[in-house]
């Protein structure tokens, strides 16, 4: 039998309206993503800091002796200061292939010939992203704090903090933004996850090192502009109301985040397109 | 979605859109120095277009035009009515693109793939799933659908690439170098496949393609583009001719001289192979090929060898390229 006589039918269902690609997209990426075994032991180990914040904030709140282990506004600082960690590992592992993958696989000539402009994808891609680190940061941060709430059994600590339900969420969203779009601007520079990988890894811990290397000569720390960690290490303290740690306008600090944040999707603007034209 | 057995809300032999399907005016892309497209106006009438030309003619680019995907410097489009500049996402809704270069989402097996693309064009996510089914079968993959793609040969990858451009039904189908790579078995099927699609299935497609067979196979019209600029347009038959006949002639002689002598008799000549040049013979005198002899008798070269043929698209394509 020709092939052709197996049939070919009219589409004759609703279709969802423009503009909703993007959605489809972020929930086949999240999807596959937690498909993965070694994904799942990674948020395994992600959490595992806010079990050890839950025990202590636990025994603080049940046993006197422990009472020197009550959480200030300072532990929640402290604590995505620790996420931070896990932050490049989730970055790593989730955003060195969203956009290097597609262009190995010559994928996002497909992508655009769909009802879907680049923004939207670029919005499905950092949203993928997104979700995952908010999961490791904003997510266990205020979950620490309803803890807090719950084992002290009253809402005093959270009223007399009430700075942290904005300060955790500002500072996580600029952990998140920050590290999604640097991560997805180099994925959209290659074909190749793994050379993301190490340009990532490669751009952190170069400027860090840098950083460090020009604070030991010079004896001063206002050269935080040249690493993002260190810059948003400045901002986080000002958002917590604590003493800035560096010798730097934390206006600075904020700025070089900006910059870093809106050149990688300057970058994403100019690597996704449909066609990739030589001249 | 209409169940198996009930009656298709649109019928298979429903039009699906009637009028002409692109429409350029003036268009002119540039790369750097190079006009990629210069100054192009065209229509392209609904059912099966074939965009002809050699490599470097600007067919790709042409088709990437169609998409949004590259900007013109100057002049408009318009794709099934609508604007490329003002209206392309509603364009893509109503599109099916099978690009000439290896294309998939990786990771995916086929039937993950297709339903996915199917949703990205604004299937639901059932629907899509049943048509993702239906189409691998259409497109002769139904057995290796749960294959990672990645493991797909050549040939199930440019099938592959077909089931993605319909899964969503589209009123337009851009097919660019369809039969690239495949083997003379699969390149036989893939061609079946599109001509069944747009004269059994009623999609209207566009298929560009170097391969003159190709298009002759599957199209009813055709637009010869050469250095950027369309050579010529029509449908096929009446760019063939109805009248005259071609002839397959080898001489021996002063070749060159007596190619000029049949040009300036009104005779178009096309080299072919091995010393054998094909000579088209317009109107009713074309039915003998007397006219050969006795021209030949006259510049004192020799008939080695005649044989009548028909006039193809390979006729039409060199007519329209040798002339510009």
């Amino acid at each position: 039998m020709p092939i052709h006589d197996q049939g070919y039918r009219r589409y004759g269902g609703t279709r969802a309206g423009i503009g909703r690609a993007w959605q489809v997209m972020t929930r086949a990426g999240v999807m596959t993503i937690i498909a993965k075994r070694q994904f799942l032991a990674l948020m395994l180990f992600a959490w595992a800091p806010f079990v050890v914040r839950a025990v202590q904030i636990y025994v603080a709140a049940n046993f006197q002796q422990a009472s020197f282990l009550a959480p200030k506004g300072e532990t929640f600082r402290e604590f995505l200061d620790q996420q931070g960690a896990f932050v490049f590992f989730v970055t790593i592992y989730v955003g060195a292939g969203l956009i290097a993958n597609d262009r190995r696989a010559n994928a996002l000539q497909l992508y655009l010939s769909k009802p879907m402009t680049s923004a939207e994808y670029i919005a499905g891609k950092l949203a993928i992203l997104f979700l995952f680190l908010v999961s490791v940061t904003f997510l266990p941060a205020m979950m620490l704090l309803l803890t807090q709430a719950m084992f002290a059994g009253s809402l005093t600590f959270v009223s007399n903090n009430l700075y942290l339900l904005p300060a955790i969420t500002l500072f996580s969203l600029a952990q998140v933004l920050l590290a999604s779009t640097t991560m997805l601007a180099l994925s959209s520079l290659s074909k190749s996850s793994r050379f993301v990988a190490v340009m990532y890894a490669g751009l952190f811990f170069f400027t860090t090192a840098l950083f460090n290397a020009l604070r030991g000569i010079t004896g001063r720390s206002s050269f935080v502009w040249l690493s993002p960690t260190a810059s948003l290490e400045q901002i986080g303290d000002v958002i917590f109301l604590l003493p800035p740690r560096y010798q730097l306008s934390p206006s600075v600090a904020g700025l070089t985040v900006l910059i870093l944040i809106g050149a990688s999707l300057y970058i994403l603007s100019r690597r996704v397109r449909g066609v990739e034209i030589v001249t | 979605m209409t169940q198996l057995g009930e009656a298709p809300a649109h019928p298979l032999d429903a039009p699906r859109f009637a009028g002409p399907v692109v429409q350029c005016q003036n268009l002119s892309v540039r790369f750097g120095k190079n006009w990629a497209l210069n100054d192009v106006t065209a229509v392209f009438p609904a059912g099966a277009v074939g965009l002809l030309g050699p490599n470097g003619a600007g067919k790709s680019t042409l088709l990437k035009s169609l998409l949004g995907f590259i900007k013109p410097d100057k002049g408009s489009i318009k794709v099934i009515d609508l604007d490329v500049a003002t209206s392309p996402l509603e364009i893509r809704e109503r599109i099916g693109y099978m690009p000439e270069s290896d294309s998939h989402i990786p990771g995916m097996n086929a039937v993950s793939f297709v339903a996915y693309c199917g949703q990205l064009s604004g299937l639901p996510a059932t629907d899509a799933m049943q048509r993702a089914h239906e189409v691998l079968y259409y497109v002769g993959l139904g057995e290796a659908r749960y294959r990672n793609i990645e493991t797909y040969s050549t040939g199930m990858k440019q099938r592959i690439k077909l089931a993605q451009a319909i899964v969503h039904d589209p009123d337009l189908l851009f097919l660019d170098e369809p039969t690239n790579g495949m083997d003379p078995k699969g390149r036989d099927e893939m061609l079946e496949l599109i001509h069944d699609l747009a004269h059994h299935k009623n999609v209207n497609l566009i298929l560009s393609s170097h391969l003159l067979p190709d298009v002759e196979f599957t199209c009813d019209h055709v637009v010869v583009m050469d250095k950027g600029t369309i050579a010529t347009y029509g449908p096929i038959d009446a760019l063939k001719g109805t009248t005259g006949r071609v002839y397959e002639l080898r001489i021996k002689g002063d070749e060159a001289r007596f190619i000029s002598v049949l040009r300036s008799e009104g005779y178009e000549v096309h080299d072919s192979d091995e010393d054998v040049m094909r000579v088209f013979v317009p109107g009713a005198a074309g039915d003998n090929p007397k006219v050969l002899f006795d021209l030949a008798a006259r510049e004192r070269v020799q008939v080695r060898h005649v044989r009548p043929s028909v006039p193809t698209l390979e006729d039409v394509f060199a007519r329209a390229v040798g002339e510009k």
